[in-house]
């Protein structure tokens, strides 16, 4: 099954219906997304398929076959995203775990609207779950790669 | 919950009959009784012959028909708001997503990020193909069985779909069919997808009328 990761093509001989997040994290040692809950119940998982947000624990491979899969990896070659920014320099992490899902998701609301209101950044996020409760931390973070991000022309 | 019998058809039909004598289309009379069936199943239309007024016998199918619309599996992706419901008691749906510009959610909280094309049994999340909300416009849940009818039959609140177009929808849509394969201890809609077309079919049949607005399967 070939598909492209992080800009890779990649051919991996799995069951078609074996959970993305399986491939990633145990096949191609992309460890950044977590596996929380396994019921896309909490957003630890989130990737991008084609840009569109998903949860890798539920994505079966036969999806994502010959479509792009952006993991927290491949959100930015030097790992200096606008929003990987703004969460170094707010403190956003605490335990760390649900971070990557939360950049994911975040990275796609700005794409879609690179101002986001205080209830478009809650609508979008509120798939994942931080126990740290970080969300106050997180908030202001997209807030602020908000003033980073180009505008789309 | 017992309904009448049957017996009671021909009965209805003759007081039915004595409506007023002045000129105009007859008056919908009392609604017609439907056939006792067992707990979770749906009557054939055969069930319906004894019911002699054509109108009556429409809106009697329909009527049989209607326990489905109001089941939870379908009903709570029909809401009359802005979020899914889930369960049997139509809670809200958990993460808290909403219907968005486009009834498939918001950018990061879209259906097809978590719903798959097929029910995953394993992580119990429920899936098929074209998974979305209904348009607000389609909502059933606090709606009656005629307010339901009257929705289905107008052509700007159904998708644009005629009566023949709404039976082969009730009958063989894949999402349709999901209310009959839940998956994961889900209660499945009363009868089969086939039974729920057949009533559907035999109420376009028969004039595709709706039962009155009080009436109750």
């Amino acid at each position: 099954m070939k598909l492209r990761v992080n800009g890779r093509e990649r051919e991996l001989e799995v069951d078609p219906e074996m959970p993305l997040l399986w491939a990633l994290r145990d096949l191609l040692g992309l460890t950044g997304t977590k596996y929380g809950c396994g019921q896309a119940l909490c957003g630890a998982c989130t990737v991008h398929l084609d840009g569109e947000v998903v949860r890798a624990c539920v994505t079966p491979m036969r999806r994502a076959e010959g479509r792009e899969v952006t993991t927290i990896e491949g959100l930015s070659p030097a790992g200096d995203h606008p929003l990987q920014r703004a969460w170094t320099e707010l403190c956003v992490p605490q335990c760390g775990f649900c971070q990557a899902g939360q950049i994911m998701t975040a990275a796609a609301l700005l794409r879609e609207h690179p101002q986001p209101s205080d209830e478009q950044i809650d609508r979008s996020l509120a798939g994942n779950l931080c126990r740290c409760g970080t969300y106050l931390r997180i908030r202001s973070a997209v807030k602020r790669a908000a003033t980073a991000v180009p505008p789309v022309k | 919950m017992r309904r009448p019998a049957l017996i009671l058809a021909p009965l209805i039909a003759t007081l039915a009959s004595c409506g007023p004598t002045t000129p105009g289309p007859p008056a919908p009379g009392p609604p017609a009784p439907t056939p006792t069936v067992a707990a979770g199943q749906l009557p054939a239309p055969a069930d319906f012959a004894g019911i002699s007024d054509r109108a009556q016998r429409s809106r009697a199918l329909f009527l049989a028909a209607s326990p489905v619309f109001h089941h939870p599996r379908c009903a709570n992706c029909h809401p009359d708001g802005d979020s899914p419901l889930q369960g049997m008691d139509g809670h809200l749906h958990d993460p808290p997503v909403v219907r968005g510009p486009d009834d498939h959610g918001v950018v990061g909280m879209q259906c097809q990020g978590c719903h798959q094309d097929r029910n995953l049994e394993l992580a119990r999340v429920p899936g098929a193909p074209k998974w979305a909300l209904a348009p607000r416009a389609m909502a059933w849940v606090g709606k009656s069985a005629h307010e339901i009818c009257t929705q289905l039959k107008d052509l700007n609140n159904n998708g644009g779909k005629d009566l023949q177009q709404l039976v082969e929808h009730n009958a063989h849509d894949e999402l349709v069919a999901w209310g009959w394969s839940p998956g994961h201890g889900r209660e499945p809609a009363p009868g089969t997808q086939a039974s729920f077309g057949a009533l559907i079919a035999a109420w376009v049949e028969t004039g595709a009328e709706c039962p009155q607005s009080e009436a109750k399967p």
